[in-house]
């Protein structure tokens, strides 16, 4: 490991080690103040981005940021890196790359952009985007093409799904309901119908489970359900026989974190195993999906890398990527604003993480959705929030999550509504997943110019959907 | 324009009723074409407004000295600075700032009412807790009531030690959510030091008569939780049985992207 230094108006700047280089090079963010990574200064902040902009991409196959021996995420990257998909960019620098990739997507060249992602680390992506601005990461984003579909089709051009989340803090069914049937009235539900449990009983998951899927089949909705219980949760569930459409976990970016979240590769992969056998699937065979978000490691104090050092939470975040792409997912979403201000203090720090997030995920193979969300405690607003969601539509955010009035009322933050959804679709042209188009359209809930229509309380598919709720 | 009528209809035919009864999420708020309506907008903002206020209002000691009625009351601070420092800086809000110094009676019981992340919950409710609390501890020496600005949930450990208590009461304000901005949280610590975890503790949560737990209550249930640390000579996990431990975030509520442990509200 070497020492990597510059100088930069006659002051040298040195970075002992490619952790460090790649902390300081990270623009600013509470949760690397915390973990004592982040530059000192504005200056040293761009003296990392230039040498990091000198770095060959390849340095990244050879020197680690978390070690091989002691961590199974680093060992999963490295082993399945496929040098074919990396020969395109193999001769460049960081530096290069950014600048090829924005020549791509100016040029439109959806396929050059793809094609690289199991050739890329999560550490090439992360230091790629480091260089990079926030249009930077909309403009190679809105090129970056990734598909995958179950019941529905996800991540097709000029289309914007989303979540559909009705928590309720007792798990009530007749609340969860209510819920669901406000957001399929606002054209909400299309990525997933995904309910955080409040508690994590597998005879409750069973319960929501089957609710979830009488809905669905009910009204023949094309689209999925989830409960987002852990994923030995689901694994019982699925020994059960319950209606298992997505096993779902949160991972994180070291085994460590991971281990505090009492997840291995292979109860993963048993999950996983356990879903496909079902084959619910109608247009796809994508069963897993899973959350992250920049923090996490940092606060199961699982966030050390060579040398004990401290490695910063976006790289961190990127590394989380490689453990869902391993599984082949339906969804992989970011929470972005969730974990609280000393991990992204306001509102510029929230969307730029959302932006790094999407566009890092997506490059790395990813059908890439955002929780574009707050705490009260942290220096964000609705209007942050609603910067950043037309961002993500602007670059070809694959979902949204939605959830009533923007107020989750059993995790206490606020996430997007289902009318701000209608908002990003209708600003920026985007539609729904074609499936739940054509079967909004079937319930007469789409306008002449297929819209969402503003539904009186009398109309048939309200008073049918309302009496499900009445049940 | 909406095309619901008013909220005020739900004993009325109006349909969306069943859905407004259904749960206290915003449900059925209608649309102004793919927006909220003017009303529905602003009572959003009106929460939201409402939990910023309790985060950054100032801890005021006057008025919990004036609800506590001459009792000695030692004042400290945490090692963050100000509220943007104590926001971004969990670890300074866990340990005292220099130059504070403390009485060291031994007594057996430590209360310190922290501000976290709604020092109006201490306001509104801090007195009232603690005069319960006291009236139930007849059996326990009980130091002097700590105010404690800027404070996290394991500053109470490094104040206990300091004191010399067997036992530290934390009654801290909890992060506001936009149903409630007042609720007082109480997290107790057997044998408090520098380096106690999460797990070592018990918490009673959601301290805000009349919509949440009553004063009485709360200070019988945290007796129970007293009385079994003390035979147990330890709290936390292995409490477990005889009351609440840690809910909410610290367990399988785990939000997204929060492992087990984290506390977001009050950490």
């Amino acid at each position: 490991m070497s020492t990597r230094r510059t100088t930069l108006s006659g002051h040298t700047f040195e970075f002992p080690s490619l952790v460090e280089l790649m902390a300081k090079a990270t623009p600013a963010r509470s949760g690397d103040v915390l973990a004592g990574c982040a530059a000192e200064s504005a200056a040293e902040r761009v003296a990392a981005q230039t040498v990091l902009a000198d770095l060959p991409l390849a340095t990244f196959l050879e020197e680690q940021v978390v070690g091989y021996e002691e961590d199974d995420v680093t060992r999963l990257i490295l082993d399945t890196h496929d040098a074919a998909a990396f020969a395109p960019v193999a001769s460049l620098t960081v530096g290069d790359f950014r600048d090829r990739l924005l020549a791509w997507a100016a040029a439109g060249d959806e396929a050059a952009i793809s094609g690289l992602a199991r050739g890329l680390t999560p550490e090439m992506v992360a230091a790629v985007s480091k260089l990079m601005r926030n249009a930077d990461l909309v403009a190679v984003g809105r090129r970056t093409r990734v598909v995958t579909g179950l019941r529905s089709t996800l991540g097709l051009p000029g289309r914007l799904a989303s979540r559909l989340q009705p928590n309720h803090p007792t798990d009530d069914p007749v609340g969860v309901t209510a819920s669901i049937v406000d957001g399929l009235l606002q054209g909400s539900g299309d990525a997933v119908i995904g309910i955080n449990p409040a508690t994590d009983s597998p005879a409750r998951t069973v319960a929501l489970l089957e609710l979830v899927d009488a809905v669905i089949r009910r009204y023949d909705i094309p689209t999925q359900s989830c409960v987002l219980a852990h994923v030995t949760t689901t694994l019982r569930a699925l020994e059960q026989g319950a209606p298992v459409d997505l096993v779902f976990q949160s991972v994180a970016g070291t085994q460590a974190a991971n281990r505090g979240f009492g997840v291995t590769l292979d109860l993963l992969a048993q999950a996983r195993a356990g879903a496909l056998e079902l084959g619910r699937g109608t247009v796809g065979r994508n069963v897993t999906y899973f959350e992250t978000g920049q923090g996490s490691a940092l606060s199961a104090d699982a966030h050390r890398g060579i040398g004990g050092r401290p490695v910063d939470q976006q790289t961190l975040e990127c590394r989380a990527y490689a453990v869902a792409r391993h599984f082949e997912p339906l969804l992989v979403n970011t929470v972005v604003g969730f974990i609280g201000p000393e991990y992204l203090y306001d509102g510029k720090q929230v969307v730029r993480a959302g932006l790094e997030d999407h566009f890092c995920g997506k490059l790395l193979g990813l059908p890439m959705g955002v929780d574009v969300c707050y705490t009260n405690h942290a220096e964000v607003d609705a209007d942050d929030t609603d910067s950043l969601m037309l961002l993500l539509g602007a670059a070809g955010c694959s979902f949204l999550i939605a959830v009533p009035g923007s107020d989750d009322v059993m995790l206490h933050y606020q996430s997007l509504s289902f009318s701000d959804v209608l908002t990003a679709r209708q600003v920026l042209g985007l539609r729904p997943a074609p499936e739940f188009e054509e079967w909004l359209a079937r319930m007469d809930l789409l306008d002449d110019g297929g819209r969402v229509r503003d539904l009186a309380p009398d109309a048939p598919t309200a008073r049918a959907l309302l009496a499900a709720a009445a049940r | 324009m909406s095309t619901l009528p008013g909220r005020s209809g739900d004993n009325g035919p109006d349909p969306w009723a069943v859905l407004r009864g259904a749960t206290r999420a915003r449900v059925a708020l209608g649309r102004a074409g793919d927006g909220l309506p003017t009303a529905r907008e602003l009572e959003f903002r009106l929460a939201h407004a409402v939990a910023r206020d309790a985060v950054h209002t100032a801890l005021d000691p006057e008025v919990v000295r004036a609800g506590l009625d001459g009792l000695p009351v030692v004042e400290v601070h945490s090692a963050a600075a100000d509220r943007a420092e104590y926001l971004q800086r969990p670890d300074l809000g866990r340990r005292l700032a220099p130059g504070w110094s403390l009485p060291r009676p031994e007594a057996d019981v430590a209360i310190v009412l922290a501000d976290g992340l709604s020092p109006r919950a201490v306001h509104e409710h801090g007195a009232a807790l603690t005069t319960a609390l006291l009236d139930r501890l007849a059996d326990w020496s009980v130091g002097p009531v700590v105010l404690a600005a800027q404070a996290r949930v394991a500053l109470g450990d490094e104040i206990g030690a300091a004191l010399g208590a067997r036992v530290v009461l934390v009654l801290i304000g909890e992060r506001p959510g936009l149903s409630a901005a007042d609720s007082l949280g109480i997290y107790l610590t057997w044998a408090p030091r520098p380096g106690r975890t999460d797990s070592e503790r018990n918490c009673v949560s959601n301290v805000r008569p009349p919509h949440g737990l009553g004063y009485a209550e709360a200070a019988d249930l945290v007796l129970r939780l007293l009385e079994g640390a003390r035979e147990l000579g330890a709290s936390g996990v292995a409490l477990k049985d005889e009351g609440p431990s840690l809910p909410s975030e610290s367990g399988h509520r785990s939000p997204p992207g929060i492992p087990a442990g984290a506390d977001p509200r009050t950490g």
